[in-house]
């Protein structure tokens, strides 16, 4: 349980390995209740690896991954997914030879309360409209816009009380950038808290409370979005990256 | 006899043969979409359910509850194989695998050989089902092992239908074909899936294997191999991995080798499976993805 102060995620000097690579280094970092906290960074930085982490999929060498004050380095993904954590991939990652409709279904597979799922699915089309439209077509032939809408919708279904985003802005077009990150102020606005993986700081850190930039695995700098946005450190560290 | 009476005798035959390719392709193709594997094993099984039927008929049970068994026995053996066999080399490069898997076939012939020997054994299938039917004065046959073979692959595909498109683990099924850790991040049970899907494989091998013995007469260990390179043909014409392309192509392959038969000249009727792997070739260079075109590479 969460006492009054705990954070709902703390992660502790996490590592993770693959192989000969050392994508984390200790990386520490915590997410309150009804917060929004974005992680930034270069490419290669170790921001998906953060969260591949917490989801289950990638499984850390060091550190720890505590949730709601339980610790989850060791349990499966859908035991996690069923604790409360969502996580919307990187690339999307939908089924595409099904439907709109049967994404969402698999999106709330681990729920049991029909009523609630019926009734987040309509919050789904109040959010983003153009599912209602799409419903019946097949994932695979939506719009980048489009498919990046679904696996947002995807991952809420599941009534997450952790939503991990990595990159909701990756090859969709301008507008629907806009477009989503007004879906996504709208969720924080109904108190969702979040995890948001973004290349495109400004967007981040317009969004986020806080904010923490990874530099090669470690964290080199964390703290108010809004001081982040106008610092220098903040750019520094990707080309510190890149060279 | 007419040209259109023969033409429909033809086409009888097809769907009668193409029902048994297509219900052996449609398991091999449910198994590599979850496993991205290919179960060499799968012949094996089907050989379990003839002999769990033929075993049981020989004692006295009567054929339908016979077949029920068969079909048990067969998911079952499904069952076993995924869990001592493929669970614990699940990430095991693929060559690793498909060794792993080619063994389970021998280990299984050799267990069948050494129970039943090798010589083929007797199907008794009831006077009822061999009993023929006569239309157009003669010039069409077919017996009642035919109807009851393309009766029971059109209800088992349309119940295959209804599970991969309308319930939870059916789609969840696909959905972990097409991207396995995906699945799990939306909080599929992919152990569970996988299970599922050899149980849903085995089942129908071991009715294919009951209707392919009871169509040949006999059972016998190897009786697997012949039915599983067919089907192996049918699933890559029909694009690996994808379900319908798998039924469709089993009843391509089965109306192809009868019409070879039934409309080539006779001299080239002995190279009737030449011709068929020959056309495979030159079908694969045209569209190597097969008619579905799945698979389209995922990253992990
Ligand atoms: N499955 C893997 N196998 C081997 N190395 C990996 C794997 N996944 C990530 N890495 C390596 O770990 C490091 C961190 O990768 P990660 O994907 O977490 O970076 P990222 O910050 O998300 O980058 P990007 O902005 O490009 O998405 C990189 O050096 C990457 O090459
Ligand atoms: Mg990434």
């Amino acid at each position: 349980m969460v006492t009054a102060d705990a954070p709902l995620l703390q992660i502790d000097d996490l590592e993770v390995n693959f192989g000969a690579v050392r994508a984390l280094k200790g990386v520490s970092l915590d997410v309150r209740e009804g917060e929004v906290i974005a992680l930034v960074g270069a490419n290669g930085a170790g921001k998906s690896t953060t969260l591949r982490s917490i989801s289950g999929l990638a499984r850390p060498k060091a550190g720890t991954i505590r949730f709601d004050g339980v610790v989850i380095n060791r349990r499966s993904p859908p035991q996690i997914v069923r604790l409360g954590v969502a996580h919307c991939p990187e690339g999307r990652r939908l089924f595409g030879s099904l439907t709109v409709a049967e994404n969402l279904r698999l999106g709330a597979c681990t729920r049991s309360d029909a009523d609630g799922v019926a009734r987040d699915t309509e919050t789904m089309f109040v959010l983003f409209p153009i599912l209602r439209e799409r419903w019946r077509q097949l994932a695979g032939t939506l719009s980048g816009g489009e498919q990046q809408q679904l696996a947002l919708a995807r991952a809420l279904m599941a009534a997450p009380r952790l939503l991990l985003l990595d990159e909701p802005s990756l090859g969709v077009a301008p507008l629907l950038v806009r477009h989503i990150f007004e879906a996504l102020a709208e969720l924080k606005r109904q108190g969702m808290t979040m995890l948001l993986v973004e290349q495109n700081i400004a967007l981040a850190l317009n969004l986020a409370d806080r904010a923490y930039v990874l530099r090669t695995g470690k964290v080199a700098l964390s703290g108010d979005a809004a001081e982040l946005r106008d610092d220098d450190r903040v750019a520094q560290a990707y080309l510190g990256a890149a060279e | 006899m007419s040209q259109f009476e023969y033409i429909l005798q033809q086409v009888i035959n097809a769907v009668s043969l193409g029902s048994l390719y297509a219900l052996v392709a449609v398991g091999l193709s449910i198994v590599f979409g979850v496993l991205k594997l290919t179960n060499f094993a799968h012949g094996d099984v089907m050989m379990v359910g003839a002999f769990t039927t033929v075993l049981l008929i020989a004692i006295g049970v009567p054929f339908i509850p016979a077949m029920i068994a068969g079909i048990l026995a067969s998911a079952l053996a499904g069952f076993l194989i995924e869990r001592i066999a493929y669970r614990p080399i699940r990430n095991a490069p693929d060559v690793t695998r498909l060794l792993t898997s080619l063994a389970v076939t021998y280990i299984l012939e050799n267990l069948g050989i050494l129970l039943f020997t090798s010589s083929p054994r007797n199907f008794p299938l009831p006077d009822m089902l061999n009993s023929s039917w006569q239309l157009a004065g003669g010039a069409i046959t077919f017996t009642n092992i035919n109807v009851l073979t393309v009766a029971l692959t059109f209800v088992s595909l349309i119940g295959l239908g209804w599970f991969i498109t309308r319930t939870t683990v059916g789609l969840g099924m696909r959905a972990a074909a097409e991207d396995m850790s995906a699945a799990q991040l939306v909080g599929l049970d992919v152990n569970k899936l996988i299970i599922v899907a050899f149980l849903v494989a085995s089942a129908f091998a071991g009715l294919a294997g009951v209707l392919w013995a009871a169509q040949a007469g006999v059972v016998q260990p190897q009786m697997g191999f012949t039915p599983l390179l067919k089907a192996f043909v049918a699933a890559i014409i029909g694009g690996f991995g994808s379900i319908s392309g798998a039924l469709l192509g089993g009843y391509m392959l089965g109306a192809l080798e009868i019409f070879i038969v039934a409309f080539l000249p006779d001299p080239v009727v002995p190279y009737r499976d030449a011709i068929v792997f020959t056309l495979l070739i030159a079908f694969l260079l045209f569209r190597p993805g097969g008619l579905m075109q799945p698979n389209r590479e995922i990253k992990l």
